[in-house]
């Protein structure tokens, strides 16, 4: 058994570093919140838009005419991964780079590059085979809208100059507190809008000025919608997740010091036995 | 009189979600009142000032920042960059940044420098058009 002094000095250990994670938790708890309105803000907006985009798709007549719908032949394709900037999230990153590694691995035919966006994705990609052409960190756990859109800027000039024919996007969508999905989505070229056939739903739309110029007007803001919509939950997602694992770690801790105190006790009774029974003895031999 | 439903949605929020009796936008080619029962439409929106009177027979005045307007079966979204009710515009900050932007296009006509003259003169309009909208209401 370890000696009284060693116990004494793992149960402060272990008590400071409960203190940290509790306090992590809390802060996390709280970014976790602001994030959450993020995303509840932000998804209406990108749902009219989407509904926006259909409705002029299926009331324009001829073909959608931008830069963003335009599908080539495959032959470069870029990956974006949306990871966070710092640890001690559960497996938040270590999820979001086992869903990136499969995909490579399902891309391996392609010439492929990587845009990371936040540390922790730069971290495990840098020493790699495939080119970081676009690096994003520090964040500081929120959205910077100005930063966004240098994301999208450089993704959109990339894919209009042809330097990448392809760009997929892996971030994790938010559900709740406890669950995100990490999904692998199309960024570019944009999907062409579903035509909705139902004779109810499709009219003869007037367009002011014309179909051409709303596209042109209604693109960049969609591509950089659907960015931040991507980055606002996978940041909800991390806060969320940092939030469970510090909450365990404080549990764990807990437990430690519980069994740690279990020690201590049954060490400092055993060393008052001990010194009980030196003085009886002590005392009975002085009897003689 | 008849109404219709209007929701007004930034990517902030949803800024306006209720029934109205008129509207009025600043298009893409010009101002263009909606009534109820309005033919299907989709325009761009300039900066400029959204009214509109709600069943109550209030008016409000806002001020967008650019977006886009989309009417059909008695529905009228606007996706709106930026709104703010005439009385929520921050008169010191539109001033300031107007400045800021009137500046910065200044200093870009005697030197060079790498700024984005379209997003300059965007972001002119923008604070120029809460002004004026600060300045028509109070």
């Amino acid at each position: 058994m370890a000696t009284l002094r060693e116990v004494k000095k793992r149960i402060k250990t272990v008590e400071s570093t409960q203190r940290i994670t509790k306090a992590m938790e809390m802060v996390a708890a709280a970014q976790l919140r602001r994030a959450q309105q993020r995303v509840e803000q932000a998804r209406p907006y990108a749902a009219k838009l989407d509904e926006m985009l259909s409705h002029l798709a299926s009331g324009s007549t001829g073909e959608i005419i931008h830069p963003y719908f335009e599908e080539r032949p495959v032959e470069k394709k870029t990956l974006v991964i949306s990871a966070s900037d710092r640890g001690l999230c559960g497996s938040f990153n270590a999820n979001v780079i086992r869903t990136a590694f499969k995909w490579l691995r399902e891309n391996k035919g392609t010439d492929v590059e990587i845009v990371t966006i936040g540390k922790k994705a730069n971290d495990i990609f840098k020493r790699r085979e495939w080119p970081i052409v676009g690096h994003w960190a520090d964040w500081g756990g929120m959205l910077d809208y100005d930063k966004a859109r240098e994301v999208v800027a450089f993704l959109t000039d990339r894919f209009i100059s042809g330097e990448t024919d392809q760009i997929d996007l892996i971030f994790t969508r938010f559900i709740s507190t406890v669950k995100y999905r990490i999904v692998v989505e199309k960024y570019l070229p944009i999907a062409r809008p579903e035509v909705e056939d139902d004779s109810d739903v499709h009219r003869e739309y007037i367009f002011e000025p014309n179909p051409e110029m709303i596209y042109s007007a209604l693109m960049p803001g969609y591509a950089t919608t659907k960015m931040v919509t991507a980055l606002v939950e996978s940041f909800a997602s991390e806060h969320g997740s940092r939030m469970i694992a510090m909450g365990n770690a404080t549990n764990n801790a807990g437990d430690m010091m519980k069994s740690l105190t279990l020690d201590y006790n049954k060490a400092r009774q055993g060393q008052i036995t001990k010194e009980l029974l030196e003085i009886v003895s002590g005392a009975e031999a002085l009897k003689g | 009189m008849a109404a219709f439903k209007l929701s007004i949605v930034t990517p902030e929020k949803v800024f306006y979600e209720a029934e109205v009796e008129s509207l009025t936008v600043p298009g893409s080619e010009g101002y263009l009142g909606i009534l109820a029962h309005h033919a299907p439409l989709i325009t761009a929106i300039k900066p400029g000032k959204i009214e509109f009177r709600d069943t109550e027979d209030q008016i409000h005045q806002l001020a967008v920042s650019g977006g886009f307007l989309e009417v059909s079966g008695n529905l009228a979204t606007i996706l709106a960059d930026a709104a703010e009710d005439v009385d929520e515009i921050d008169i010191e900050r539109a001033r300031a940044a107007y400045e800021r932007e009137k500046n910065r296009l200044i200093s870009a006509g005697k030197e060079e420098t790498d700024i984005d003259l379209p997003t300059v003169r965007a972001a002119i309009e923008r604070a120029a058009n809460r002004i004026r909208i600060y300045e028509e209401t109070h």
